[in-house]
């Protein structure tokens, strides 16, 4: 029977969310294309993380060496490469994770299969692989055709598949570990936390998050009256961090951090899916953005699309106004 | 060390309209405008900064049209010495794949310590250049990376995981860092180092001396909007009119 295998993504001892989306794929797949999901864990001590992944597919393969006590892309690429070889599935599934990124295109690469990553939609049409890519800042999308081949390696984007019950009872297939030491050429050191700052965005029930259209540092003090005004923090988007206007613990998204407040309102923020990743939750979502285009609009329950030099003393004035 | 920094001329489309042209399969690129790839400045200026500790030369190379050439020169006047453009009129069907190949082709035959590309381009998003070449190459690599230093042949390095956890890792040269965003800060290139920059030469390489076949991955077959998520209420008026609403909308939720 034709399978679809699905790399397990785990750190730290915890299963990490875009596992069950992925598996949820591929279960769906498997289920159009009458074939089996296997998925493979990669890890040490890995029993109850296998427990919890029985339901979700048909078989489960598990490696459980000392090697993966932590996470090194290579000694990933070269075991599975060992185990893609041996069961020939015609897709393998990754997350577009720091995790996947890091050995997925290198793997498809060495086996010598057609790959692409990112991917937000994945169809099968005539044994076929046609997937959806997002291009330009979100701004377009587009539909792939991957070349003709027996087998294929994707890597897909977090959050498009929202993970669903597995309803399946897979046993846990023990494996050899293809790979029992680290490589010279790439040794794991250590997990460096992220450090902690005095405001911690994460509580607020208001959070003001800024971006790159605010153009300059010195105009930041617009946005912290205005955060002032209305009792929130000031948080923002990667490229402020980058430019360190703003502490890292202020950043929102994918490699920040992820706020629910009663109240998000991004100024001048285009709306890349690894921001959304750290707000879509918040309650109410506010965007204030100049390009009626941008992609925060679809995230966003209120736009006002005019410039943020404009309308931020404009809306400051009215809250205080209320205020009082 | 010697170096090479692969860059990629990208249009700036974050603040831009996007629209698709006649072919369905790519944008209407007259009325944008170019620029270095984000996450490349980073990677440049990690070269750079390596250049200036140990000495030795840096290589900037740029798969892309003519045009690509003025991105290049800006790469020189930082502080590259070299420059090579491979010519992409003279290479159909070019994906994250076939473009790794064809760097790969120029690369073989040059000397290298480390190879810095950006972790993503921020049109096509691919994530995949860098490790592909180092796969091809035969040589380690690390993406998203956030730090890279240096010290007895061995490179202490750093990767930013979700969540803004680092990854750290030790790693032998030579070696691909695909970087992210925020790691240096990227100079600016003066006046005068730009003016000497114009008239440096640039290598430029095609078909005649990439003769062998690169297949790539896929094909695009065409592009089309996103399809609108649960999009916002705009709220409309004159900037007064818009503000009061907002207000008021954010007293209703009992914020203010
Ligand atoms: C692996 C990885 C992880 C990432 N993690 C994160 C993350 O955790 N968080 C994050 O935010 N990003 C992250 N990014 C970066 C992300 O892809 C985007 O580049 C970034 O979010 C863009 O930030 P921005 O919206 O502030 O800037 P831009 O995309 O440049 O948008 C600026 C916006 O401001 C608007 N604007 C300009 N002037 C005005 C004005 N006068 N008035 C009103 N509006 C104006 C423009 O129309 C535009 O929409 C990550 C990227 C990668 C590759
Ligand atoms: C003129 C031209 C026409 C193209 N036409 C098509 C087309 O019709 N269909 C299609 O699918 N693709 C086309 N491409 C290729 C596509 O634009 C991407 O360059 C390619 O798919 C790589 O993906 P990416 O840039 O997202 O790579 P990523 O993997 O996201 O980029 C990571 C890093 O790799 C390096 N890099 C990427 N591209 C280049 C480059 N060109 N030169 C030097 N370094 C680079 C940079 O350091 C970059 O930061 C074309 C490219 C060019 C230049």
């Amino acid at each position: 029977m034709a399978t679809i295998l699905a790399v397990i993504e785990h750190r730290q001892g915890v299963i990490r969310d875009i596992t069950f989306e992925l598996l949820t794929l591929g279960r769906k797949l498997a289920e159009k294309n009458n074939a089996q999901l296997i998925g493979v864990l990669l890890g040490h001590d890995t029993q109850s993380l296998a427990e919890s992944l029985r339901t979700h597919v048909h078989r489960l393969l598990v490696a459980d060496h000392e090697v993966f006590s932590d996470f090194n892309g290579e000694t990933y690429q070269q075991s599975l490469a060992t185990i893609v070889k041996k069961e020939s599935p015609f897709l393998t599934l990754v997350g577009n994770t720091a995790f996947g990124i890091d050995f997925a295109p290198s793997l498809a690469t060495q086996l010598g299969f057609p790959f692409t990553t990112d991917c937000i939609g994945v169809e099968m049409v005539d044994g076929r692989i046609r997937v959806t890519r997002q291009l330009y800042d979100g701004k377009m999308d587009a539909h792939v055709q991957l070349a003709e081949s027996t087998s294929y390696v994707l890597t897909v984007r977090s959050g498009i598949c929202p993970a669903e019950q597995g309803g399946l009872s897979a046993e846990v297939e023990k494996i050899e570990s293809p790979v029992v030491s680290q490589p010279d050429h790439k040794r794991f050191i250590e997990y460096i936390e992220a450090v902690v700052g005095d405001v911690d965005i994460t509580k607020a029930d208001v959070v003001v998050g800024v971006g790159r259209g605010i153009k300059e540092q010195a105009n930041l003090p617009l946005v912290e009256d205005f955060a002032k005004a209305i009792g929130g923090v000031v948080a923002c988007s990667r490229p402020i961090v980058d430019a360190n206007w703003l502490p890292k613990d202020r950043q929102v998204g994918s490699s920040g951090k992820t706020v629910k407040p009663k109240l998000y309102i991004a100024i001048g923020i285009s709306g890349a899916f690894q921001h959304i990743a750290g707000m879509k939750n918040s309650d109410t979502i506010i965007a204030i953005n100049k390009d009626s285009n941008a992609p925060i609009f679809n995230e966003a329950d209120y736009g006002i699309v005019d410039d943020l030099f404009k309308v931020l003393p404009a809306l400051k004035n009215k809250i205080l106004e209320i205020k009082k | 060390m010697d170096l090479i920094v692969c860059i990629k001329r990208v249009p700036q489309t974050a603040e831009a309209e996007v629209k698709i042209d006649a072919s369905g399969k790519d944008i209407v690129r007259d009325r944008l405008t170019f620029d270095m790839n984000e996450a490349d400045s980073y990677a440049l200026e990690a070269a750079i900064l390596l250049k200036e500790k140990f000495g030795g030369t840096i290589t900037a190379i740029s798969l892309g049209t003519a045009d690509a050439e003025d991105t290049l020169r800006i790469a020189l006047a930082k502080g590259a010495d070299n420059a090579i453009r491979i010519k992409a009129e003279e290479f159909a069907q070019l994906d994250g794949f076939k473009t790794a190949a064809l760097l790969k082709e120029v690369i073989k035959d040059i000397t290298f310590d480390a190879i810095f590309t950006g972790c993503m381009a921020t049109d096509d998003s691919y994530y995949q250049v860098g490790p592909v070449l180092a796969e091809l190459l035969g040589v380690g690599h690390a993406t998203l990376v956030s730090k890279v230093e240096v010290a007895d042949g061995k490179a202490q390095v750093n990767r930013e995981l979700e969540g803004g956890l680092i990854e750290h890792l030790e790693m032998s040269l030579p070696a691909v860092f695909a970087v992210q965003t925020g790691i240096n800060e990227p100079r600016y290139a003066s006046l005068i180092a730009i003016r000497r920059a114009a008239g440096k030469e640039i290598r430029v390489v095609g078909r005649e001396e990439i003769s062998i076949e690169l297949k790539s991955n896929s094909t695009l077959e065409g592009l089309f909007l996103p399809p609108v998520g649960k999009r916002a209420e705009i709220l409309s008026g004159s900037t007064d009119e818009i503000s009061t609403k907002a207000a008021t909308i954010i007293k209703e939720k009992g914020l203010i």
